[in-house]
């Protein structure tokens, strides 16, 4: 009947790769058009268009930077971490020679790794350093310090109660005078950043169905405005696929200039922060940096706007579009 | 082209539109469908534009049984189809072009195509100065014109008017209805429902009148308002 068909008994092979390339042109185009168009739509409308996208910037930026945070603390803890252990100090009668040999027994302890040995001399000439007491403690006739062994337990810091059963072991020994354990502060920071990390991971659900809620409401807000528009589209022809592919471009978009706000923000704070924080760092004798988004977040961040700004519009186009007839 | 055999039409809530409709209208013809208000005009081409679904009975257009015709597929049924308006529905935050274009950008032509087709379809109607115009800055009878060249640009097989002259003074109405006959001596089946029985009666092509949903017998003579 057709042209086409007539060539179909004749070249069929030839005829359906050609059409297949002809469709794909045409799907390849149509996506072409509504990638444009939409962009359009977005510059023509700055001003709306600008606001909802910041709003999608700071509902991103905002558990993104906690989540920042919450890494910066960790990694600070974690040099802490590492250093748990506890401080035996000896009982005064006990010389050096015999406090060598006692950390030497210690080490073969199952429970210890590591057992580093303070002598009371050293120990005093290092405090006399740092003190600044020098003159003082020198017109002390004897050496009021003790002897100190560090201990280092092989045990998981974390495991409350078998530190506290080395401590008691460790404490009933006669040359030890007390055992001192001072991490408990650390272990509670520990708990403290579980429960903000909870808080966080919440408040990022909270926050990205909000950024659902306002594409989806701008996309049914601009399927609104164009009903007209549908209509004739449909009336002369256009499928469903190809109505909604703006608005789902459109929510495209929302999602990577959300994102790149929200990047924007998280940078420019953190580029305010670096100063204060790195003078603190100084004053701890710490040479610690912020940790910034890096590129392997920063992907996340705005992989993270797109899919809300496509999951948004595609909500609101299947909930809305469909009910629109010509009439 | 067109056959309508014992076709109900009720719309929910027990309206009868259409009853027992009996039709056959050839390729390449020429119809004026007529009747009061009320009568079931616009719902026969909102029927055959598959935009309301019958009730009863059998449609066949284009050798195409509309029963058969799946939700999926009416986007493509439609794209044989040209339509007008008396209230031109033209898109006002699109220029003229882009108007006329959509036809042609919903079925995926490409650009250089677009081009020329939309310039000969403006071309036809007289309108090829005002390409970049906006509808609002034309007057009623150019928007017309330029709804005409939309519902042609895609060469249609059948054209479908639902009082396309309803907004327009007589002299303008007259233009148009010539403009239909041009299109249609290519060879576009056209079908206008109109309420303007003098201007019909002066095109001298079939007139169907319809009457409370049927159709009146050939020759009977229509009271239209
Ligand atoms: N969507 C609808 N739902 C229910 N009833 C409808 C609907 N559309 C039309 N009708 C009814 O169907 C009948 C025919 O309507 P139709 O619009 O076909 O008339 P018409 O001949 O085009 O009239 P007019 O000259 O005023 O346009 C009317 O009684 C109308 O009330
Ligand atoms: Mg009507």
């Amino acid at each position: 009947m057709t042209p086409a068909n007539r060539k179909k008994n004749t070249r069929p092979d030839k005829t359906f790769k050609s059409e297949l390339k002809r469709r794909f042109d045409m799907w390849l185009l149509q996506h072409a058009q509504a990638f444009i168009f939409s962009l359009g739509q977005y510059i023509k409308y700055p001003i709306s268009n600008i606001l909802t996208t910041a709003v999608i910037g700071i509902s991103l930026a905002l558990p993104a930077s906690f989540y920042l945070l919450l890494d910066n603390v960790r990694y600070v803890s974690s040099s802490w971490d590492g250093s748990v252990q506890i401080t035996l100090f000896l009982q005064t009668d006990v010389d050096e020679t015999r406090a060598a040999e006692f950390a030497n027994t210690l080490s073969s302890n199952n429970n210890i790794n590591e057992t580093v040995l303070i002598k009371r001399a050293d120990a005093l000439a290092e405090y006399q350093k740092l003190s600044g007491f020098a003159e003082a403690l020198n017109t002390l006739d004897e050496n009021p310090l003790p002897n100190v062994v560090l201990v280092k337990p092989t045990l998981d810091s974390a495991d409350e109660a078998e530190t506290e059963a080395l401590i008691k072991e460790l404490e009933a020994m006669p040359e030890v005078d007390t055992a001192q354990y001072d991490s408990r502060w650390l272990k509670r920071l520990l708990y403290l950043l579980d429960i903000v990390n909870r808080l966080i991971v919440i408040l990022s659900t909270l926050l990205a169905i909000a950024v659902l809620l306002i594409i989806g409401n701008t996309i049914r807000l601009s399927i609104h405005n164009r009903r007209s528009e549908i209509e004739i589209t449909k009336l002369f022809g256009g499928t469903d696929s190809f109505i909604q592919r703006p608005f789902l471009y459109s929510g495209l978009w929302y999602g990577v200039f959300g994102g790149i706000i929200a990047w924007l923000l998280i940078t420019i704070s953190m580029q305010m922060l670096h100063g204060p924080v790195k003078q603190l760092a100084n004053l701890y004798a710490s040479d610690f940096q912020l940790i910034g988004l890096g590129f392997g977040n920063s992907v996340i961040l705005l992989a993270s706007g797109i899919a809300l700004g496509l999951i948004g519009s595609w909500i609101a186009v299947k909930r809305h579009l469909r009910a629109i007839e010509p009439v | 082209m067109i056959r309508f055999t014992n076709v109900h039409m009720n719309y929910p809530g027990g309206n009868e539109a259409l009853r027992n409709i009996n039709l056959h209208i050839e390729q390449g013809a020429m119809v004026y469908i007529t009747g009061r208000s009320g009568a079931g005009k616009s719902t026969l081409l909102r029927l055959i534009a598959l935009i309301d679904r019958h009730s009863r009975g059998q449609i066949i257009i284009n050798g195409q049984n509309l029963e058969r015709v799946r939700n999926r597929r009416i986007p493509i049924f439609r794209r044989h189809i040209g339509f007008m308006f008396q209230d031109h529905r033209l898109l006002n935050d699109r220029t003229v072009f882009d108007n006329v274009a959509l036809p042609l950008v919903i079925a995926g032509y490409r650009h250089q195509e677009i081009r020329k087709r939309v310039q000969a379809a403006l071309d036809k109607v007289s309108l090829l100065t005002k390409v970049n115009s906006y509808p609002m800055a034309l007057s009623g009878g150019e928007q017309q014109r330029v709804g005409v060249a939309r519902a042609v640009v895609h060469r249609p097989a059948i054209l479908l008017a639902d009082e396309p002259t309803g907004n327009l003074d007589p002299a303008l109405s007259w233009d148009t209805m010539k403009l239909f006959e041009q299109f249609n001596q290519v060879g576009v089946t056209v079908l206008i429902a109109s309420h303007d029985l003098d201007m019909i009666k002066r095109m001298s092509k079939r007139i169907i009148t319809l009457k409370t949903g049927r159709i009146l017998p050939l020759g009977g003579t229509p009271t239209a308002s």
